[in-house]
């Protein structure tokens, strides 16, 4: 039923970087979701007082198990607690699956474009995984924007270069760039892009994600680069 | 300091409990701008102490949402008049 809340029983937690995490999460009848939607996570304390905040989807649907990437908010209320804090067998509630703007559907064939700043990079990886795992041919490039090697997610999974599926991966260093990196360290521009506004003889459908400012500045320079506003779907987390 | 905003993707929970199908791909055109965004698209400012959600390309207010522990407030368009749907917690 939409709007239920439903009781997630943390199974595993594992360590992407330094401080990013995913959790692993048993929920009872869970209806299965769609790659790129979000949860929210509603955390009750002793006293009654509730917080609810927003986590995407790392996963394609699997049963009853969700994976969800948390990078853990210096000062927040709950991405600390779920980081760190949360007993393995613990319970949260969580509402969903959430969203249809922000989801790619594995019937639809054309070239696709994910561009990712920092942990805006989970739901991407939930995409990436339902394109390996399904029949769909559609080409697909993944531009993954991060700071620093310290800070990359899915080290294991997402490669540079192009894997047999089809899918390439180029990743985008803004401060600190390893030593064998061609790329200097610096913040996405046009040049980043050049090729990707047209992937195979026309625009990709273009999923952005990551921090407002990255998200505007990402999504502006597709437009630049003769992307159709149309077809670039955005998520910002502030 | 500027208030950074969110999008509307972040609606699709809190209005999943007033409405019956998945609302952020729903199309709007902004009455002031003539822009046509979903409702995914629009420019998201809250949760506290209520969200405001604003047209992407002019910042009319597009719908505001409140939750309070009886209620959720809903109201569409920039006019005042929200609507009360009343909530168990």
């Amino acid at each position: 039923m939409r709007g239920h809340w439903y009781l997630a029983r943390l199974v595993e937690r594992r360590e992407e970087n330094a401080t990013a995490r995913t959790l692993l999460f048993d929920v009872g009848e869970w209806p299965g979701h769609l790659p790129g939607q979000h949860v929210d996570v509603r955390l009750t304390a002793d006293d009654g007082y509730q917080a609810v905040r927003s986590y995407s989807l790392a996963a394609p649907a699997e049963g009853d198990r969700l994976e969800l990437g948390v990078q853990p908010v210096e000062g927040g209320e709950v991405s600390p607690y779920l980081a760190g804090q949360l007993p393995l067998d613990a319970c949260v509630e969580v509402r969903g699956p959430l969203g249809g703007w922000f989801v790619w559907h594995g019937e639809r064939t054309e070239p696709v474009l994910l561009l990712g700043g920092g942990s805006g990079i989970v739901p991407l990886r939930a995409m990436v995984r339902a394109r390996r795992s399904s029949a769909a041919r559609s080409p697909f490039l993944l531009l993954y924007a991060l700071r620093s090697p310290a800070e990359r997610w899915y080290a294991e999974e997402l490669r540079p270069g192009a894997d047999a599926d089809g899918v390439r991966t180029r990743l985008l260093y803004s401060r600190e760039a390893p030593a064998e990196e061609p790329r200097p360290a610096g913040r996405l521009t046009a040049a980043d892009l050049a090729g990707a506004a047209e992937i195979e003889g026309g625009p990709p459908l273009c999923y952005v994600c990551g921090p407002t400012g990255f998200v505007e500045h990402a999504a502006g320079l597709l437009v630049e680069e003769g992307v159709p506003p149309g077809r670039v779907r955005t998520e910002r987390f502030g | 300091m500027v208030v950074q905003h969110l999008d509307g993707n972040m609606l699709a929970g809190p209005l999943s409990e007033v409405f019956a199908v998945e609302p952020t791909t729903a199309l709007r055109r902004c009455p002031h701008c003539r822009l046509v965004s979903s409702l995914a698209q629009l420019h998201v400012y809250g949760p506290r102490p209520g969200i405001t959600a604003r047209c992407p390309g002019c910042s009319a207010i597009a719908l505001r949402l409140a939750r309070h522990p009886d209620a959720l407030w809903l109201q569409l368009g920039g006019v005042e008049g929200a609507f009360r749907f009343p909530l168990a917690e």
